[in-house]
C-alpha cells in the first residue's frame, strides 16, 4: 500500500506546487491591484475575498465580479490569472489521470490489492506457483474439495483467465516471477496459514529456485516441486523439499503397478480420481508374457523401459534420434513410429503391448493408429501432451491414455489433502494383488453404487473428543467398536478403516479388536452418510458409550432421577 | 549539487523566515503583525509541505509530520483572522491578534524544528 501512496504524492509534487504558486499569485495580484466603488472610491480587496474570487474563477464557475464590479487594471489581471489557473488545474488534473492509467501504477494497486487480500486470509491455504495445465488442474481439485489456493502466474494472459475458470472458491491470483522472493512473500509465503508451497511450473530451475526460497525463508513449510530431470530432483532433495513429482517416474510406477497388480492400479485411480463422482471402472489387464514396444526413448521412454526391464518383460525402443536421447542396451529401432515398416521391424505383430509415448500428440495418435491395424489385440498406453487433445486421445480409445499435467495435479492433490492415502498405496504396493482384489471387492461391496468418500481422522481433542475424554477415564476403545452404528449397536457401520498410524507405526487394515490410542490417526472410507456416523461416536460421548457397551448413559438429573440405574 | 536539495532547502528555511517575521512584535498589536505577512508564509508553508510528500525515509516521514503541524496552526490562525475581520467584525482586537500571533508561533516551533531536522540530516550525509 505505501508503494501507491509514495507513488502517486511522488508524481502528483509539481502539479499541486503549480496551482499553490498560481493561486498565491492570483491572489496577490487581486490585493495589490487598486479597485472602485460604484461612489468612486478607491476600494482594495482583502486576501479572504481575493482567495474566494480566485477559487471561483480558477473553477470556472464564475461568480460575477464582487463584491464591487472591477476597473480595467482589475479585469486584465482576472484575464491573465484565468487562463493561468484553468491550465494549472488541467494540468493537474491530467496528471492524475495519466498515473491511473499508467501501467507500473496499476500494476502496483494490484499487487497490493492482492497482497492485502492474501494478508487477511484466516483459512489454510495453499500457495501455487504456476497456473499452467497442471497448476489449473490442481486449483480446480483444491477448490472443489472446499480448500483455499493462492496462485503466483508469471504470464499475464493465464492469470487473468482463472477468473474465467468459475472455481468455486475465490482464488486469489498474483501475477508475477514466483522466482522473486518478493513475490513469493507477497502471496503469503510467510502468512501463518500457508500450509504448503507447490511449485508447477513449467521450468524446472523455477522449480527448483522455489523450492529454495520457501524453504530458507519458512523452514517448517511443506514444499512439494514438479521435477522432471533427476539433476534437478537430486538438488531439490538436498534442500529438504518434502515431495518431488516426476510426471515420468511416476506413470512408470503406475504401469508396472498396474502390470503386477491390477486391481490396486484400479483401485488407486478410483480413490485418487478428482471429482469423487467416479464410479469404479473396469479393471485393466496389462499383458506381459510377449513384448512390450516403447515408441520414443525421452524421458517418458527412459522411465518406462527401466521399469519394464525391471518386471522382467521385453521391450523394444523405437526412436527417430537416438543420438540425442542416448540409447537403451540391446539398441534402438530408428524411426519414428509412425511409420508401418519401423512398427514391422520393432516386431509389433509379436508383441502384446505398445506405449506411443513421445512429446507430439499428432505422432502419439498416427502410432496408435497404424500399429492397432498391424496387431487389432495390442494393449495401447498413449501419452497425452496437451489437455487440449483430449477428444482425439479418447477417440482413439486406448486401454491407458497417460496425460503428464493430471498426473501431478492428482498425485500432488493427494499429497496435500489426504497424505496418508498416498502412504496406504505405498504400503499396498509391497502386497499382492489377491489382497488388493479382496480389498476393492470389500470396498464396492460397502459402497454399492455411492461415491466413496475418505477421511483422515487424528484422535485428538478437536477431532474426537468424546474418544479422547474416555481414554483419559483409562477406559478402552477399540477400532471395531468405533464403526458400530449410533442407532443400533448391533448393525456396523459401512465404512473400513484402510491404514493405522501411531506414531511412525503404519498397519493396514486395522483389525476391529486394535485398541485406540491418542494421537492415532487413521485413513477410514465409506459413503458419507456413514462417515457422519463416524463422527457422532468419535464426537459424542453418551453415543461413544452406547455403542461401546450397550449402555445409554443418563446426563440430566431428570432422566437420571428417573432411570437411574447409570 | 542536486538542484532539487537546493530548492527543498530554500522553501524550508523560507518558511521559518517568513514565519518567523510575522511572529516577531508585541504579541497583541495588530500593527507589528501585518496579513500580507500571514499570506507568504501560509503560501510557502504549503510549498515546502507539497515538497517533503513523497520521501520515503523516517526522516522524510517526520519531516512531512512537522510540515502539517505548521499547515494546521496557521490555517487555524487564517481562519481566525478571517472570522475577525468578516465574519463577527470584532476587528484585530488586542485578544484576537494575540491567538492569530500564538497559533503562528506554534506553527514557527514546527518549522524550527523541521530546519534542525533538515541540518541534522545534511551533518549525517557521508561524503
Amino acid at each position: 500500500m505505501s508503494n501507491i501512496v509514495f507513488l502517486i504524492f511522488r508524481r502528483m509534487r509539481r502539479p499541486l506546487i503549480t496551482l499553490v504558486i498560481v493561486y498565491a499569485i492570483a491572489v496577490l495580484g487581486l490585493v495589490l491591484i487598486p479597485g472602485q466603488t460604484e461612489s468612486g472610491d478607491t476600494w482594495h480587496m482583502d486576501i479572504f475575498h481575493a482567495f474566494y474570487f480566485v477559487s471561483y474563477m480558477s473553477t470556472t464557475i464564475g461568480f460575477g465580479e464582487i463584491p464591487h464590479a472591477f476597473t480595467p487594471a482589475q479585469r486584465l489581471w482576472v484575464t491573465f490569472t484565468l487562463y493561468a489557473s484553468v491550465i494549472a488545474w488541467l494540468y493537474a488534473i491530467g496528471n492524475i489521470f495519466s498515473l491511473l492509467q499508467d501501467k507500473t501504477f496499476q500494476r502496483a494497486l494490484a499487487e497490493s490489492r492482492i497482497a492485502r487480500h492474501i494478508k487477511s486470509l484466516r483459512e489454510p491455504f495453499y500457495l501455487i506457483c504456476g497456473y499452467g495445465e497442471t497448476g489449473a488442474a490442481l486449483v480446480r481439485g483444491l477448490t472443489d474439495a472446499g480448500r483455499h489456493a493462492v496462485v503466483i502466474e508469471i504470464d499475464e494472459f493465464r492469470s487473468n483467465l482463472i477468473k474465467l475458470d468459475g472455481l468455486r472458491e475465490h482464488v486469489p491470483v498474483l501475477h508475477g516471477d514466483a522466482r522473486k522472493p518478493r513475490y513469493l512473500r507477497l502471496a503469503g509465503l510467510e502468512h501463518p496459514q500457508c500450509l504448503a508451497v507447490v511449485a508447477v511450473t513449467n521450468d524446472n530451475d523455477a522449480n527448483l529456485k522455489i523450492a529454495i526460497t520457501s524453504k530458507l525463508l519458512h523452514p517448517r513449510i511443506n514444499v512439494i516441486c514438479r521435477a522432471d530431470s533427476h539433476d534437478v530432483e537430486k538438488n531439490m532433495a538436498s534442500f529438504g523439499t518434502n515431495h518431488i513429482v516426476d510426471p515420468y517416474d511416476t506413470f512408470a510406477l503406475y504401469l508396472a503397478t498396474a502390470l503386477n497388480m491390477p486391481c490396486l492400479y484400479l483401485m488407486q485411480n478410483w480413490l485418487f480420481s478428482a471429482g469423487g463422482n467416479q464410479v469404479l471402472s473396469e479393471p485393466v489387464y496389462p499383458p506381459r508374457d510377449k513384448r512390450w514396444v516403447i515408441c520414443g526413448y525421452g524421458r517418458f521412454g527412459k522411465a518406462l523401459h527401466k521399469r519394464l526391464v525391471e518386471q522382467g518383460v521385453e521391450v523394444v525402443v523405437i526412436e527417430a534420434e537416438p543420438e540425442k536421447t542416448g540409447e537403451p542396451r540391446d539398441g534402438v529401432v530408428r524411426g519414428r513410429g509412425t511409420e508401418a515398416d519401423t512398427l514391422v521391424e520393432a516386431g509389433v505383430e509379436r508383441a502384446c503391448g505398445l506405449i506411443a509415448g513421445t512429446d507430439n500428440d499428432a505422432n502419439n495418435l498416427s502410432i496408435v493408429v497404424t500399429a492397432r491395424e498391424l496387431n487389432p489385440d495390442l494393449f495401447l498406453v498413449v501419452r497425452q501432451n496437451h489437455s487440449g487433445n483430449r477428444s482425439i486421445i479418447d477417440a482413439v480409445n486406448a486401454d491407458i491414455v497417460m496425460h503428464p499435467s493430471k498426473i501431478i495435479a492428482d498425485k500432488i492433490r493427494v499429497l496435500l489433502g489426504m497424505p496418508m492415502l498416498h502412504e496406504f498405496f505405498t504400503l499396498a504396493k509391497q502386497l499382492d494383488n489377491e489382497w488388493a482384489c479382496e480389498l476393492i471387492s470389500r470396498i464396492s461391496a460397502l459402497i454399492g453404487g455411492h461415491t466413496p468418500r475418505l477421511e483422515q481422522i487424528r484422535i485428538d481433542a478437536q477431532q474426537a473428543p468424546a474418544v479422547v475424554s474416555m481414554l483419559d477415564r483409562g477406559e478402552a476403545v477399540r477400532y471395531g467398536e468405533l464403526q458400530r452404528d449410533p442407532w443400533q449397536r448391533e448393525n456396523p457401520l459401512q465404512c473400513i478403516v484402510l491404514m493405522l498410524r501411531h506414531n511412525d507405526k503404519q498397519v493396514l487394515l486395522p483389525l476391529d479388536d486394535t485398541l485406540v490410542r491418542e494421537d492415532d490417526r487413521f485413513l477410514v472410507c465409506g459413503p458419507s452418510s456413514n462417515l457422519t456416523r463416524l463422527y457422532w461416536n468419535l464426537q459424542q460421548e453418551n453415543v461413544l458409550r452406547y455403542v461401546c457397551t450397550g449402555r445409554v448413559h443418563y446426563q440430566s438429573w431428570l432422566w437420571k432421577s428417573l432411570f437411574g440405574r447409570d | 549539487m542536486n538542484p532539487e536539495k537546493v530548492v527543498f532547502g530554500f522553501f524550508i528555511v523560507l518558511a521559518l523566515t517568513l514565519n518567523f517575521g510575522f511572529f516577531l512584535g508585541e504579541i497583541d498589536d495588530p500593527d507589528h503583525h501585518h496579513v500580507y505577512e500571514l499570506f507568504a508564509v501560509v503560501v510557502v508553508n504549503l510549498i515546502a509541505t507539497i515538497l517533503k510528500l513523497g520521501d520515503r525515509s523516517q526522516m522524510g516521514a517526520v519531516l512531512l509530520a512537522t510540515s502539517l503541524v505548521a499547515i494546521l496552526q496557521l490555517v487555524a490562525a487564517t481562519l481566525i483572522w478571517v472570522a475577525a475581520v468578516h465574519i463577527t467584525g470584532s476587528g484585530l482586537t488586542p485578544v484576537v491578534t494575540a491567538s492569530i500571533v500564538s497559533l503562528s508561533g506554534g506553527a514557527l516551533l514546527a518549522n524550527v524544528i523541521s530546519v534542525i531536522l533538515l541540518i541534522i540530516e545534511t551533518t549525517m550525509l557521508r561524503r
